[in-house]
């Protein structure tokens, strides 16, 4: 089974025999790619068919919010704790950030980047809100509610203490092209950032 | 029941027996001499014996957990949504294997058995057995049918408590436990409960101090307030409202003492059947084992430091509108297995039912049971 771009990004950034915290998990294909090399942990999801998925494939889930935060977590007790492509559907994506930091050594953020020529053209010269693939609900009806570009991110970051380790920005086919090496919050479709606690 | 059984059943079934005449030591001090354990079993074991199945059974329940005994008899056993080929515990792929617990009124030994050294019936001198000595009797059983390891311990409620403290207590012999609409202890509104179901039972004048049998009678009543009272507890406020809200049995109301409104007359029904079917010192003893029950005693009241041992992998389950034992009861398990970094998922199951969803083919959570349970065949099967 091949990974979703962002998956495959992550898996390729934690080591065989790591406890880790994969939160809205989906239906746990990332966590079951890991099992091969002996990773342990949970996926927290609160998408009942995804749930079931999750334990038809034998992958630990904890039925949970993210938004109530993750007190059922002692400090620093995952090696890894991972939120892909949710943090922009979360009610304060800055008291997760604050959470996951808190119960994991690092943390792996994945995102979309707002920041997309794309996103800008649609809003600048369209004067509408972007719909893209990566994006693809109309405003009133969107779960994406809290999007920020890679700028933004990298900010809040800074200012909670957080630094950035890793980062991988790609497009859709999960290419890193000239265009997005040179100017990644104008060109990146998907941003992966592995971050930890303290200055590096 | 109709003249031809449910291709889904597990059909009829004959209760085994299980004569020990090794003497188990109690948890209260006390030694049963000899015991015996009534128990169904369902499905075959395979060579290996790796793919039994354990089920525990909660408050009022017994070793009748699915099929028919006979085929006279209305209603199949209290698991039959659960148990049998095709379902969630698929008897194509396990051996299931249900005891009556000892205290219990079903055929084990338990108060309305003969006590052997005297002859007469135990009554109330039958000593108070815990989850502990449950859980020790049917290691006995597991070991005369060669079963050295079950494939899964699975209960709900009472049952859900016995499972987990066969996982903590017995870690090398459980690969995998479901505990389902259970607690790690019961509260002091539980406890509380029980106790107004205890002061009904020992109020009744015809419980003389539980030896009523040898007065050849029975404390209707009191049993049946008991009842009555846990009914209520079973269920929620939305499912009482859904089922009977504030209708009348005759259309009007009477200004008078007797049964008026759906739910007295359901109540008192509930009440009446039970007292046909259960024993009054077995119920005593029951609610007291349940409060009795608390793993996490001897660990410095530390749940994580109890579970620690565990080496099965666990399914937790609650339901929304069980306020017996509620979805955040069910939580304190799955966190202190997770704060032990032990193996667990859980599932919190939209209900309406209340307690007793446990018992209902409730789509979604017959759907998560019988993913859980396929995953722990496919181990079996290797």
């Amino acid at each position: 089974m091949t990974l979703r771009v962002d998956l495959q990004i992550i898996s390729d950034w934690i080591p065989d025999n790591a406890h880790v915290l994969d939160l809205g998990c989906g239906n746990g294909a990332l966590l079951k790619h890991l099992q091969q090399r002996n990773v342990t942990g949970y996926g927290l999801e609160i998408d009942n068919s995804k749930f079931t998925e999750c334990i038809h494939s034998g992958v630990n889930v904890i039925q949970a919010d993210l938004d109530v935060g993750l007190g059922q977590f002692a400090d620093q007790s995952f090696d890894f704790v991972i939120l892909s492509q949710t943090l922009q559907a979360v009610k304060r994506p800055d008291f997760l950030l604050r959470e996951i930091m808190r119960v994991g050594k690092q943390g792996i953020i994945g995102f979309p980047n707002f920041g997309h020529w794309q996103c800008r053209v649609q809003l600048g010269l369209g004067g509408k809100m972007p719909v893209s693939k990566n994006l693809p609900n109309a405003w009133f009806d969107t779960p994406n509610i809290h999007l920020c570009t890679l700028k933004d991110f990298e900010k809040i970051c800074d200012q909670y203490g957080f630094s950035v380790v890793n980062r991988s920005v790609v497009n859709h086919e999960h290419k890193d092209t000239l265009g997005i090496r040179l100017l990644p919050n104008l060109f990146g479709q998907i941003a992966v950032y592995l971050i930890h606690n303290g200055k590096s | 029941m109709s003249d031809s059984l449910p291709a889904d059943s597990v059909g009829l079934v004959t209760p085994s027996h299980l004569h020990v005449e090794t003497p188990l030591d109690l948890e209260c001090g006390r030694t049963l001499p000899q015991f015996d354990l009534i128990y169904e079993t369902y499905g075959q074991l395979n060579t290996d014996k790796s793919n039994a199945v354990l089920i525990c059974h909660a408050l009022s329940g017994d070793h009748h957990a699915a099929g028919f005994n006979s085929l006279e008899e209305r209603k199949p056993g209290w698991w039959d949504s659960a148990i049998g080929p095709g379902k969630a515990i698929d008897t194509n792929h396990f051996f299931v294997v249900c005891p009556n617990n000892l205290g219990g009124c079903k055929g084990s030994s338990g108060p309305n058995t003969i006590n052997p050294e005297t002859g007469k019936l135990y009554g109330p001198d039958f000593p108070i057995v815990t989850v502990t000595d449950w859980v020790k009797s049917q290691a006995i059983l597991a070991d005369s049918l060669a079963i050295q390891k079950w494939a899964a311990v699975v209960g709900g409620s009472l049952g859900g408590m016995q499972a987990l403290h066969w996982a903590i207590s017995l870690p090398d012999r459980v690969a995998h436990v479901l505990v389902i609409a259970a607690a790690p202890k019961l509260s002091a509104q539980n406890i509380a409960f029980n106790e107004v179901a205890r002061t009904a039972i020992k109020s009744d004048p015809e419980f003389h101090q539980g030896r009523y049998q040898e007065f050849n009678t029975v404390p209707r009543q009191g049993l049946g307030l008991a009842r009555m009272l846990g009914h209520i507890t079973y269920l929620s406020d939305e499912a009482m409202g859904e089922k009977f809200g504030r209708e009348l049995r005759s259309g009007k109301i009477q200004y008078g003492y007797d049964v008026e409104f759906q739910i007295e007359s359901y109540l008192r029904y509930q009440s009446i059947s039970f007292v046909e079917r259960f024993d009054a010192n077995t119920y005593l003893l029951m609610t007291k084992a349940l409060d009795y029950f608390d793993p996490a005693k001897e660990f410095n009241d530390d749940l994580t430091q109890a579970v620690k041992a565990i080496q099965a992998k666990s399914l937790i389950i609650s339901f929304t509108s069980d306020w017996r034992f509620s979805p955040l009861r069910s939580l304190e398990i799955v966190n202190a297995l997770l704060s032990a970094g032990k193996s667990v998922s859980y599932a919190e199951i939209e209900a309406t039912q209340g307690h007793d969803a446990f018992l209902m083919p409730i789509p979604r959570y017959m759907e998560i049971f019988a993913s859980y349970m396929q995953q722990v065949a496919k181990e079996v099967n290797g």
